[in-house]
């Protein structure tokens, strides 16, 4: 593992203009069924990016690729100019809360502080200031009275929050979110956006898959329309329009017809942290 | 028997006996604390499917030895045998699998048997052989501890104690591979070279095994203790560390019976020890036994009880303000209490100094208990006012709604839902310090 030169990549994202993420004729499939078609995209440096489409588009496909996670048919992954082996101190993985088992014998403490592994090392128990650090990040998403109970018996937004802080705790530059604010209460919705908006104002970038398109014009200022095909990349204001989104879902006219509505309900309050 | 018994849990019967049961303790120590890895990453099939297909390399093992004339009994080339086929078995699950074409569960059911059934036939091959020592391969089925020698069982808790020292140092990995493999795998660590290792422990465990318990029954000693320790933690170190102890004391314990009485297979016994520990924790576990959750059941239905009561009599005070006493008969019918809540309910009430008797008789709510009522008759409507505005549903179901989730719902959750209303549909609530209406007509409501 790379254990060397963590000082090295932890310095400043570098000059501006270098994209936190940047895709090139990515393609992926599953059992000759593809999934992302040569999908090329340039993440802004930082800030709140969206990466919105219809169900089967690719979105979480497109995190696990650059992760890594899924085998790649063609293309490249660039984080911060580098390779995604030589960047993954500077990228946090936010999964799906559903695709872990939530009855696994650990508390929320536990499952925040597997985000400081990584720095630490993986062969002795973690050190007490590494610890606080964990608990600290429990804190950053309010959820620091729950850090000993087990983590079977908190609610899915609670789940939710210990996923994000397990993902702070990783002090990372580039985060990829999947679906961070599927199936979770308005509080802690929230709360979530706040996170956001904080990791954003101290200049890094979360890129995260998107299902509310109501929401998605106020939380985040930029957006990646994907169906299978990158059908649209840019800013907020100007890429997030009925014909981009029309192209993106394609012929389901009663969700378009929502999603218009929705876009242009939600663009008067556009504006604010969420933007570009 | 006793004194058989007791002289091999104590280590009396011999250097040969100490060394044995010291090998199978070891042996269920490796075992119970990798189960809990193999339980939480889902392999406890594959690990069954393997211990199964070690039969035709044992056998297999046993064959070449007697052509090449080596001593075939030698228990290191007959588990490395074995070690192998089951090896080519996981590896087969997973070719079958790959690419989705055929279930894990049915590729996992056909190696077993598969691997089984050669294994049956070339043991019946090697009844025909003209060497000694055939009878000993049956040991490997249903496992037998008497009868080995010294060296055996050192190789085996060497193996045993070797596994272990690396479940201890992988500790961590493998904890972050169980629990969530895509993360394991986006911050850097080799989850492919882990998912190996921890099955090449599982490999390693389980033809450890193979003497002492026997290949049908060795997934036992790795899942019971594993599945045992979990019922009475939450965490991930105590767990692994008494599943090790519980599969170790369950070891020593069934390899000292059966050596004790003649003819009790040891892995059927090991067994059966774990067994009895698992029933036992399955009753007794504080918060998932069998007797904690009939208590938390009872608990709660006296609970809602209570709560029914003190509302009935609470709103019963509200329609009539100067009916004065009420009789538990009333209260309890009122709230529809079931027979054995007519007994039990009445004490709790006086003795929680919610309701007092009345010198002219009946029961009136003391302070304390108006205080309670009045809190619940509040949350209640609440929820009823919430259901209607937020969820749309007409008064009866929103009452019915309501009398869901007032007991089980946490404080903070009314708090948020009376927020939300106050954002939504102040009118629903009254001005403040007062009472909330009720949620429906009164005289829809009446009594039920």
């Amino acid at each position: 593992m790379n254990d060397a030169a963590p000082a090295a990549m932890r310095s400043p994202p570098g000059p501006p203009q270098v994209p936190a993420l940047a895709v090139r004729h990515l393609s992926v499939a599953y059992h000759e069924q593809p999934v992302l078609w040569d999908v090329s995209w340039e993440s802004p440096s930082s800030g709140l990016a969206a990466i919105v489409g219809p169900n089967g588009a690719g979105k979480s496909t497109l995190l696990k690729a650059v992760l890594g996670l899924v085998p790649r048919l063609s293309g490249e992954v660039r984080v911060f100019g580098r390779p995604i082996a030589e960047a993954r101190r500077r990228v946090g993985y936010l999964p799906q809360r559903a695709s872990v088992d939530w009855d696994f014998p650990a508390t929320a403490l536990q499952v925040a502080a597997m985000g400081r592994y990584p720095r630490v090392g993986w062969f002795r128990p973690l050190p007490r200031a590494e610890r606080e650090r964990a608990r600290a990040a429990l804190a950053e998403v309010g959820m620091a009275d729950f850090a000993d109970r087990q983590i079977g018996q908190l609610s899915g937004g609670q789940q939710q929050r210990v996923f994000l802080a397990r993902a702070l705790a990783l002090e990372a530059d580039l985060y990829l979110m999947d679906e961070p604010f599927a199936g979770v209460d308005a509080a802690t919705e929230r709360a979530i956006v706040e996170v956001l908006q904080r990791l954003a104002a101290e200049g890094r970038m979360v890129i995260a898959v998107h299902h509310d398109l109501a929401t998605a014009p106020q939380y985040f200022g930029h957006v990646l329309l994907l169906n299978v095909r990158a059908i649209a990349a840019g800013p907020m204001a100007t890429t997030f329009t009925p014909e981009n989104l029309a192209r993106t879902y394609g012929g389901r006219l009663s969700l378009l017809e929502q999603a218009v509505a929705a876009a242009r309900a939600g663009g008067a309050r556009v504006a604010g942290p969420a933007g570009p | 028997m006793t004194g058989a018994l007791l002289d091999a849990l104590l280590f009396a019967g011999g250097y040969n006996a100490t060394v044995v049961a010291l090998g199978c303790a070891a042996f269920g120590l490796a075992a119970g604390s990798l189960g809990c890895f193999v339980l939480l990453r889902g392999r406890a099939l594959i690990a069954d499917a393997a211990a199964h297909a070690t039969l035709p390399g044992v056998a297999g093992a046993f064959i070449l030895a007697a052509l090449a004339g080596w001593d075939a009994r030698s228990l290191p080339l007959l588990l490395a045998g074995g070690a192998i086929s089951a090896g080519a078995a996981v590896l087969a699950v997973g070719a079958l699998t790959r690419g989705g074409r055929i279930r894990d569960d049915a590729a996992m059911a056909l190696v077993l048997s598969i691997g089984f059934g050669l294994g049956v036939v070339l043991v019946s091959v090697v009844q025909s052989l003209p060497v000694g020592g055939q009878a000993g391969l049956k040991s490997f089925i249903l496992g037998q501890a008497a009868g080995m020698s010294a060296f055996d069982a050192r190789l085996i808790g060497g193996l045993a104690v070797l596994s272990l020292l690396l479940v201890a140092l992988l500790f961590r990995p493998l904890a972050a591979l169980c629990f969530d493999r895509d993360f394991a795998a986006s911050v850097g660590l080799p989850v492919r070279a882990l998912d190996l290792a921890l099955l090449g422990l599982m490999l390693a465990v389980t033809v450890a095994g193979l003497r002492a318990v026997g290949l049908i029954l060795v997934v036992g000693l790795m899942v019971i203790p594993a599945v045992t320790a979990r019922l009475v933690t939450e965490r991930l170190g105590v767990m692994v560390a008494l599943a090790g102890v519980l599969g170790a004391a369950a070891a020593w314990l069934g390899a000292g019976l059966s050596a004790a009485a003649p003819n009790l297979p040891t892995g059927a016994t090991i067994v059966l020890v774990a067994c009895a520990m698992f029933v036992l924790a399955l009753v007794v576990a504080p918060r998932r036994g069998v007797l904690a959750f009939a208590w938390r059941q009872l608990r709660l239905s006296l609970v809602v009880a209570r709560d029914h009561a003190l509302r009935a009599a609470f709103e019963a005070a509200e329609r009539q303000p100067a009916a004065g006493a009420i009789g538990w008969p009333d209260l309890g019918r009122g709230a529809g209490w079931s027979a054995w809540q007519r007994a039990v309910l009445p004490r709790w009430l006086r003795w929680a100094g919610l309701v007092a008797e009345r010198p002219e008789g009946g029961v009136a709510l003391t302070p304390a208990g108006l205080a309670m009522a009045r809190e619940l008759t509040r949350r209640h409507r609440l929820w009823e006012h919430y259901m209607q505005s937020a969820g749309g549903l007409p008064p009866e179901a929103a009452h019915r709604a309501a009398d869901q989730v007032e007991h089980t719902l946490p404080p903070e959750v009314a708090m948020e839902a009376e927020a939300w209303l106050r954002r939504h549909d102040p009118a629903r609530l009254p001005p403040a310090g007062g009472l909330i209406r009720p949620g429906e007509p009164e005289t829809e409501r009446g009594p039920r």
